[in-house]
């Protein structure tokens, strides 16, 4: 296999070694050489002593998306070796640590086998157990820079950045870099058939993951109240939240904060926490995952039925109950949309990547307290904690917060009598005032039955009204939302429709279909309430692939409730193990039901 | 059923607060409760409190739960925010609500079942926090909207109208609140609105978390032969321990103590509490000798009421964790806001 950078490395270790900061050192290596890179980061549900993977995928044409394949596999780790070997593709690598002799009955004559003594020259060069473990790592950077080609240049000041006071590290890393790179290019010839060069199409990106693009998109946003119950894969929103407060948010004059964070004593008291902040006009929020959806489902009814602006971000992970907490999923959208009992559905908002995960938050903000209602952004564990190469972040000096409909003390004071739940405007949505602006404007919030005046009621016409009206509101919201991002190819009638991050497999997947002459039309959705253009898009259409990875086709059974598409249309592409879904699965599954005789 | 608002006539003569408002200005909805339910005294001494501390209505957010205690928000001060909750979550609402506006005077009303079964976690960590707000609990060892189930502050041998006495441990509010470091914690009971009208201005105007834990009767559960919460009972057995004055920022302590008799303790916002100590041996600022004091009066059959124990020097939440003054909800949001160059600087660090 020869190829020029459009190569898959993953990396075997063990938890907890310091592999991470090799691994991101490898990644970004390749980045500032101007080549695009997708880091994807497999790791257990543990802090020291379990399998961990990462995979760094060089795609010199942008993709986004993970590839199915493995080029070069780096197997540091005993304990997996077998899988790890067996997960190579045919004409592919595997590098291993050849300090101990490796099994006679570890064959396979399709790959290339590179033995590298990694313990033992690290051993050799370094002084303490723990030094050792940490350099081997940064060892195999090293050689892999000189199988690929890396730039050592780029390494080292790398390097010379991450360890900028310690000088002392900087050395001990760039030794063991050489070590590897060294004994590398001694025995085995570099570089490889596949390997990498230089490009200069990286220079106006960045690499960040999607919770801390959230977190500082909050900052952006002008939260002020966050309020969280630690929880995988979403804990790190919060610490990116903090992170950035305490940078900007600290008030120069006093050295006092502009921001309070509180961590809460569970879920449910997380939410509850938002809801009251945001009810006496701060911009709060919490992050999350499933099972927090699961315990905030009471108060979020309650934020929808009281009308509270809310701001939730769901982090999904793999379900159901605990599930595997460290693989991604899209598993959350029904329980979002329909969160609590009785008649409640809520605004959701799909960001594909860290970029839109940014975009979205002050778009979160401005729904919630425009249409007075819970705002949930589904991003995923892919999204979330994995490393993508985005466009460098924009912010636009133009933009105004939205509070929505909040009266000022001087309206209040030019009004008889303010009535919390009226239909002013005949858009759903009410006027709200904030405590302790003016007495006029006091009213009692409930969850309980009320009257569009504000009062408890349990007479069928007034409650009926009010719940009628937040009909109304739905379609408000439905107009108000991002639109769904639309994609036509030739004429054709036939369909991919997705969201969040089954985005990156789709548009790799168009391309790979189009070169074979399978042409699809493209659409993702942003929102829901789904925008008229969705409904449009799928009567456009014979058939209309729906790709999403949980096993019950939530997107797709959300189509038929909110849009009445026609589900005779709607061909389920599922993808659900936990691991990111790739284009290889999207082509596949059009090619079979092609091939079926099914559209196209 | 709907909540009946009460017709404002008042007579001139009445007396009026600071801010020239008379107790009718600081009056609710009717009460839907029971006759005689004890809540209902309750919200009278609430009345008579905010009146008397001249409390601007809107500057007053009322909090509660589900229950009967959690209805009476509705019952006091029509002019002020109201926030009637879901079950055992007072507490966290009030918490964000804080968070985002430090200024307004917090009120939470709640009752057994609401603070002691389905809150008990929220209760404890409001606690943990020293939230700033007054948390009334309205104490009647029973649920009343489901009909008479025993609550957990139900005590050992206490008899419900039918079937089997409770056997259980009771929690005791004031003993966890007081192992958890709450900052102001009384107890009184709804009939003696001359001891809780005085300990509710202190636990409204106190700086940190206050617990007032009132045994309040449910007539229609509760208060029968047998029952440890009944009006009988408690009239009995309820003992005072220390009865506080409320003095007013800037005004003179005008009544005449017995030497030895009055300890004067200054408030953050300048207001005094004196203390009248009824039982001199009781130290209400030492957690320890409060906790035996309150264990050996529970065994022998008696309700502690007064305050029991003060702490003004404990930091709240907001000074615990280095928030600005002003209100989180009124910084304007360029104060907010990096902005652009920022933002292409901090990028810097992800390429």
């Amino acid at each position: 296999m020869a190829s020029v950078n459009d190569v898959v490395i993953k990396i075997a270790t063990v938890n907890g070694t310091g592999s991470a900061s090799a691994n991101g050192l490898l990644m970004k290596s390749i980045f500032r050489m101007g080549i695009p890179v997708v880091g994807k980061n497999y790791f257990p549900s543990n802090i020291q002593g379990l399998p961990t993977w990462y995979e760094i995928r060089v795609t010199g044409s942008g993709y986004q998306s993970r590839s199915n394949r493995v080029d070069i596999m780096v197997a540091m780790n005993a304990q997996t070796y077998a899988k790890d070997m067996a997960d190579v593709s045919s004409g592919g690598w595997m590098i291993y640590d050849s300090t101990w002799p490796r099994s006679q009955l570890l064959k396979r004559d399709d790959i290339t086998i590179i033995g590298i003594p990694f313990s033992r020259l690290c051993n050799e060069s370094f002084e303490g157990a723990r030094a050792r473990i940490l350099m081997k790592n940064i060892a195999y950077v090293g050689a892999l820079a000189a199988l690929l080609e890396i730039d050592l240049a780029v390494i080292k000041a790398l390097l010379e950045e991450t360890f900028a006071a310690k000088a002392k590290l900087i050395d001990s890393n760039m030794q063991a870099i050489q070590l590897g790179y060294d004994y590398a290019r001694a025995n085995f010839k570099c570089p490889l058939p596949m390997h990498i060069e230089p490009m200069d199409a990286t220079s106006k990106s960045i690499i960040m993951d999607g919770n801390t693009a959230a977190g500082l998109g909050c900052v952006y946003a002008g939260a002020t109240v966050g309020a969280w119950y630690p929880i995988t894969p979403s804990t790190s929103l919060m610490d990116a939240f903090r992170k950035f407060a305490a940078k900007y948010r600290v008030d120069p004059e006093t050295g006092k904060n502009n921001y309070c964070v509180i961590q809460a004593e569970d879920e449910l008291a997380a939410i509850g926490m938002v809801i009251g902040a945001a009810w006496n006009g701060a911009r709060s929020f919490t992050p999350t995952s499933g099972p927090g959806i699961s315990l905030m489902s009471e108060f979020i009814g309650y934020a929808y039925y009281a009308e509270i602006p809310t701001v939730i971000f769901d982090v999904q992970r793999t379900g159901p109950s605990t599930g595997m907490p460290t693989r991604t999923q899209q598993c959350d959208i029904m329980s979002c949309a329909y969160a609590s009992h009785g008649d409640t559905k809520h605004v959701l908002l799909f960001p594909a990547n860290p970029e839109e995960c940014f975009y979205m938050a002050p778009v979160a903000f401005d729904m919630a307290e425009r249409l007075q209602t819970p705002v949930m952004v589904l991003s995923d564990l892919d999204i979330g904690m994995n490393d993508w190469m985005v466009p460098e972040l924009q912010w636009d000096e133009s933009y105004v917060p939205d509070r929505g409909k909040v009266l000022s003390a001087e309206q209040l004071e030019k009004m008889d009598k303010f009535y919390r739940y009226l239909d002013v405007d005949g858009d759903g949505i009410p006027y709200r005032t904030l405590p302790g602006v003016h007495p006029k404007g006091a009213y009692f919030t409930r969850g309980s039955g009320h009257t569009k005046l504000g009062a408890y009621t349990e007479d069928a016409a007034a409650y009926q009204d009010v719940i009628d009206r937040l009909l109304v509101k739905w379609e408000t919201a439905r107009s108000l939302l991002p639109k769904a991002e639309i994609r036509y190819s030739k004429f054709n009638k036939a369909g991919i429709l997705t969201v969040g991050s089954g985005d990156g497999a789709c548009i790799e997947a168009l391309d790979r279909l189009a070169k074979q002459d399978v042409h699809l039309n493209y659409c993702r959705v942003k929102s829901f309430p789904f925008g008229d253009e969705v409904g449009e898009f799928i009567e456009q259409h014979d058939v209309v692939y729906v790709v999403e990875q949980n096993r019950d086709a939530q997107l797709r059974t959300l189509l038929i409730i909110d849009i009445n598409a026609d589900q005779r249309k709607l061909v389920p592409m599922l993808h659900y193990n936990g691991m990111p879904i790739n284009s290889g699965f999207v082509v596949d599954k059009v090619l079979e039901e092609i091939a079926k005789g099914r559209a196209a | 059923m709907t909540y009946i608002a009460k017709p404002k006539i008042s007579h001139p003569g009445m007396p009026k607060n600071k801010l020239g408002l008379t107790s009718r200005d600081y009056e609710g909805a009717v009460s839907t409760l029971c006759a005689g339910c004890g809540h209902d005294s309750v919200t009278a001494a609430i009345i008579q409190a905010v009146f008397e501390l001249g409390i601007e209505p809107h500057m007053l957010a009322k909090m509660s739960g589900i229950g009967c205690s959690s209805k009476t928000p509705a019952y006091f001060v029509s002019q002020s925010h109201g926030f009637n909750s879901v079950h055992g979550r007072m507490p966290s609402v009030t918490t964000g609500a804080n968070a985002a506006n430090r200024d307004l005077v917090y009120i939470g009303v709640s009752g057994d079942g609401d603070s002691l079964s389905i809150g008990v976690g929220q209760f404890v960590h409001a606690i943990r926090r020293n939230l700033n707000m007054c948390y009334v609990i309205e104490n009647n060892g029973v649920y009343g909207l489901t009909k008479g189930q025993f609550s957990a502050s139900a005590d050992i041998g206490s008899k419900p109208k039918k079937g089997e006495a409770n056997n259980q441990e009771p929690i005791d509010a004031v003993s966890t609140a007081l192992s958890l470091g709450a900052t102001y914690i009384a107890r009184s009971f709804s009939g003696d609105k001359e001891q809780l009208v005085p300990l509710l201005k202190g636990a409204l105007m106190h700086r940190g978390f206050a617990l007032v834990d009132i045994v309040s009767p449910c007539v229609t559960f509760n208060d029968h032969e047998g029952s440890t919460k009944s009006y009988a009972h408690t009239r009995q057995f309820y003992h005072h321990v220390i009865d506080i004055d409320y003095i007013p920022p800037a005004e003179e302590i005008k009544a005449a103590y017995a030497e030895g008799e009055a300890m004067p303790i200054q408030m953050h916002d300048g207001s005094t509490i004196v203390l009248r100590k009824v039982d001199r041996d009781y130290d209400l600022t030492s957690r320890a000798s409060a906790f035996k004091y309150l264990r050996e009066r529970f065994n022998a059959g008696e309700i502690t009421t007064g305050l029991l124990y003060l702490d003004e020097s404990r930091a709240e939440m907001h000074e615990l964790m280095g928030n600005i003054d002003t209100p989180l909800s009124r910084v304007p949001y360029e104060r907010l806001n990096p902005g652009s160059a920022e933002l292409k600087k901090l990028q810097g660090r992800y390429r």
